[in-house]
């Protein structure tokens, strides 16, 4: 069995792989190199792992299994099996990293004045603060494509609007609490929009189809101040 | 061959089994909501399993065949006629070239799955041909269907009739699913424990009108959960009954989120998911316990009828 977690049971057809119960950058970062290992082995019941900050999703297809007799406990069986010392012992796999440029303020970041108010800092101080720090993607969740990272400067946080905007822009970076994100696709949004990308975050007819992978990493570069569209 | 849309209905989308292998990347499962009825409607009309079909909701759609076609509605017990002359559920139904199928009110139940031998060709993407209709790709558009649509049908069966003909075999989808009767949910144990367990089990609990294809949203008294603190995202499935602050409980459907942050206090089983696709706004549902081994024996006898029928349908 792992060091790393415990498993408990997620419903009928899922085992859901526990590293902890807060948002941890070191944590999370065994999460998706369990995800990856997991990956890489793929077990024909395997049809999915499914990363989030501290935990995993490990869906498995109970058709593929019919002769088995108690399907997630043979998955357990399994589990108990695979040698996750090495990631214990900090040995991570490669991950993708990305620079993703964000024109900040004005009208592509309405609440970008919010947020420097609520830190004491003036505007430029928060772009600059975004902008610097290296995020990991900690889950893609809450819609298609829409990257949860994690690693913000801590004296930019902010909570969500009191309430939610009936439209966000697309590509449009915000920030929640101590995390910040992108939205995919145009919809309601309850985050403080502090800037925006041209960049395709999701698009199913595409291959990929999102942008970045759970894990990757990720760097904003400031382009308040170029002209024309730019990802 | 093609299929014209002359009115959609209140809620009309391509759906098959869905996908199954994207939650990583934020995308859910989408699917027919009922996928015993949808799979029972395909295997009636010949199609192999996973072929696209309409979904309807509550209120169906007016469609022009262009062509002759074989069809078979299953699901809620929905008006249906061509013409004048009334379609029955559970049947094979072969309709000739220039039939306008008339689908009205669901009378119980509410999702109904109109299959087309052939299957609905709509370009496939992450490998189904479901509507995501919250990520807006899949199906016609990734959005319900809309008046003018033409859906196009794929190389099938093709029947040489002028008139309907209706077939006199028909399939009874009880104990699967029975309309007729109250919906008893089996529950398996979630993640977070809630104060008063009878609370869950005694109640008739009331689907809201607030329902959609992500979640059931259940109005009774309200749940308290033994440990209040902030939770962070944790993956969810369809099926996963979540409490939020206000007590009231979400059974997710086959559009769950990927992730949530509400407690998860019980999980439905897979068996009983075609029963909850199909609850109205304002009808009632009842919880009772399960272990993962009465969990597999429902799943495995559902799917066991599913290949009997498939034999006797031959």
């Amino acid at each position: 069995m792992s060091r790393l977690f415990t498993v408990e049971p997620l419903g009928e057809d899922a085992l859901l792989l526990r590293f902890g119960s807060a948002i941890d950058a070191t944590i999370n970062q065994h999460v998706h190199a369990c995800a990856a290992l997991l990956r890489r082995e793929r077990p024909a019941w395997l049809l999915d792992v499914v990363p989030a900050f501290a935990t995993l999703a490990v869906c498995v297809d109970l058709d593929a299994m019919s002769d088995v007799a108690d399907p997630l406990g043979a998955v357990r069986g399994w589990l108990a099996t695979r040698d996750f010392d090495a990631i214990a012992d900090g040995h991570l796999p490669a991950v993708g990293s990305h620079q993703i440029r964000v024109r900040y303020g004005g009208d592509y970041g309405p609440d970008l004045d919010a947020v420097a108010a609520h830190a004491g800092l003036s505007p430029e101080q928060v772009v600059q603060r975004h902008a610097s720090a290296e995020y990991r993607v900690g889950m893609l969740g809450f819609a298609a494509g829409f990257p949860y990272l994690i690693g913000m400067d801590a004296s930019i946080a902010m909570p969500r609007r009191a309430t939610p905007r009936i439209e966000v822009h697309a590509g449009s970076v915000g920030i929640a609490g101590a995390q910040t994100g992108i939205y995919p696709r145009s919809g309601p949004g309850g985050w403080q929009i502090i800037g925006r990308t041209d960049a395709l975050l999701f698009d199913a007819a595409r291959a990929p189809v999102t942008l970045l992978e759970p894990g990757d990493l990720v760097r904003f570069v400031d382009a308040s101040r170029s002209a024309g569209p730019n990802a | 061959m093609s299929v014209l849309v002359i009115s959609p209905g209140l809620l009309s989308s391509v759906q098959d089994d869905g996908r199954q292998a994207w939650r990583h990347l934020g995308v859910g499962r989408s699917g027919a909501l009922d996928a015993y009825s949808y799979s029972i409607a395909n295997r009636l009309v010949g199609n192999a399993t996973g072929l696209a079909a309409i979904e309807i909701t509550l209120t169906g759609p007016r469609l022009h065949f262009e062509h002759a076609a074989r069809v078979a509605i299953c699901g809620a017990q929905i008006d249906a006629d061509v013409d004048g002359l009334a379609i029955p559920c559970w049947r094979r139904v072969d309709l000739p070239a220039g039939s306008v199928l008339q689908l009205g009110a669901c009378r119980l139940g509410a999702r109904a799955y109109l299959a087309i031998a052939g299957g609905l060709d709509c370009e496939p993407l992450l490998g189904s041909r479901s509507t995501d209709l919250r990520a807006a790709f899949g199906g016609v558009a990734g959005r319900p269907l809309s008046a003018g649509d033409r859906l196009v049908v794929a190389d099938g069966f093709r029947p040489d009739c002028s008139e309907p003909v209706i077939d006199a075999r028909w399939v009874d989808p009880a104990p699967d699913l029975d309309l007729a009767r109250p919906a008893i949910v089996h529950l398996l144990p979630g993640h977070d424990a809630i104060t008063d367990d009878h609370a869950l089990f005694a109640t008739a609990w009331k689907v809201s009108a607030a329902s959609n294809r992500q979640g059931l949203r259940l109005q009774g008294p309200g749940l308290t959960i033994a440990d209040p603190q902030e939770r962070i995202s944790e993956p969810v499935m369809p099926g996963t009954l979540q409490l939020p602050a206000d007590g009231q409980p979400i059974l997710l459907l086959a559009d769950a989120q990927t992730h949530g942050g509400y407690p998860r206090i019980a999980h439905a089983i897979r068996a009983d998911l075609p029963r909850l696709a199909q609850l109205r706004p304002g009808d009632a549902l009842r919880f009772v316990r399960c272990d993962a081994a009465l969990a597999e024996r429902k799943r495995i006898e559902q799917r066991q009828r599913l290949v009997r029928m498939s034999i006797a349908l031959g």
